[in-house]
């Protein structure tokens, strides 16, 4: 098989991307869906938004660190196993490079009052990022007017924000509630349900 | 031999640690530290620390951690490679009949009820760093008298910055950090 340039084009966004956001995700896993689902859905228009919805679910379903669960269905889903691979490399490039360095001189990064400062007030601006995706994301499943959906969503936030009930678990119950919602209600036309905006 | 030993620890950890970051954690634990005695507790609490404060998922920042300290570059190398191997594997397979049959109308409707709950724990997140940012405490422990103005303050700049001008995620991240840095520089506390 040849691959054209176009494909290599690919890839090389495709690494850029990933190394970009990865070596910004202060703060585990849903930062990096966050981010992915600004640059893969809005910017480059490679994914849909549903689409990168059930990939954070697998991704969460799956074990491993999730953002190279993400980036290996995300990675594969653009370029085949080779997209997987490149994804990958772009993902674990930074921590790797990151950590490395710091391993040798620790000491002196864990007591440096900047760093301890930056890393505080990122938070505040990491959070605007996550809300501003979830401002969106909210926006759609309400769009749905399917009562369901909008219970379930905001039942799933009190069972893990309040209860720290596992995000595991919610989506394993999810997938019961779906399940039971094909089989009891099988009369129902479901095209359209889901937003198309 | 070491190196081996550190490979398939991490593998181990990637292979079992579902739920994510913080769940890989204990298992971590259980590996470096009981099983193969390859770090002391309080290493591995630094470890930690490092691995919270640095960008990147919590077992790949643990995997070239304990990799760099224990046996140089090929450790980093075998180590983190050993943490991916089981998501590549698994995930790649969960990938394949994803796109296989997405587009079945009954996985559409399973996996429609699944999304709202996405939503959520990526609302839950948000809020849980937001919460950390504003007060450094969990939600159970706010208390309303202790919120930082300045991280208050970059949050609303910086949600106002994403929403009214599209303003790139990244810029708003590295942009928080530097502007929050100066802010308590010129107020002296840093």
């Amino acid at each position: 098989m040849v691959m054209m340039k176009k494909d290599y084009g690919k890839l090389w966004t495709l690494f850029r991307s990933m190394f970009a956001l990865s070596a910004c995700t202060f703060g585990g896993g849903f930062v990096i869906v966050s981010l992915m689902k600004k640059k893969f859905v809005e910017e480059l228009h490679w994914l849909e938004e549903d689409e990168m919805l059930d990939v954070t679910a697998i991704t969460q379903s799956s074990p491993g660190p999730l953002p190279v669960n993400a980036s290996v269905i995300i990675g594969y889903r653009i370029a085949g196993v080779a997209g997987s691979l490149t994804a990958i490399s772009g993902t674990i490039l930074p921590p790797m490079i990151i950590i490395s360095i710091i391993s040798l001189f620790y000491d002196q990064f864990r007591a440096n009052p900047y760093i301890a400062a930056a890393l505080q007030v990122m938070r505040a601006g990491v959070a605007a990022v996550i809300f501003d995706v979830v401002i969106d994301l909210a926006g759609n499943v309400l769009k749905t007017r399917r009562v369901l959906y909008i219970v379930m969503m905001i039942a799933a936030f009190v069972a893990t924000y309040l209860l720290d009930v596992s995000a595991m678990l919610i989506i394993l119950a999810c997938l019961g509630i779906g399940l039971a919602d094909l089989f009891i209600t099988p009369g129902r036309k479901r095209e359209g349900g889901w937003h198309k905006c | 031999m070491l190196i081996l030993k550190l490979f398939f620890a991490f593998i181990q950890v990637g292979l079992f640690s579902v739920g994510g970051g913080y769940a890989a954690i204990p298992l971590i634990q259980e590996q470096i530290v009981n099983i193969y005695g390859l770090m002391s507790l309080e290493e591995f609490s630094d470890l930690i620390t490092v691995a919270e404060m640095t960008p990147g998922p919590i077992s790949i920042n643990s995997a070239t951690f304990v990799g760099m300290r224990l046996a140089g570059i090929p450790g980093v190398l075998l180590c983190t490679l050993g943490c991916i191997i089981p998501s590549f594997c698994i995930c790649l397979i969960l990938a394949h009949f994803y796109y296989k049959y997405r587009s079945v109308s009954g996985v559409q409707t399973v996996l429609g009820a699944m999304r709202p709950a996405v939503v959520a724990l990526i609302a839950s997140a948000g809020a849980s760093i937001l919460m950390l940012g504003l007060f450094q405490a969990e939600i159970h422990e706010v208390v309303l008298s202790n919120i930082r103005v300045v991280e208050l303050g970059i949050f609303i700049v910086a949600l106002f910055l994403l929403r009214k001008f599209k303003v790139n995620a990244i810029m708003i991240i590295l942009g928080s950090g530097v502007a929050g840095t100066v802010i308590y520089a010129f107020m002296g506390s840093i």
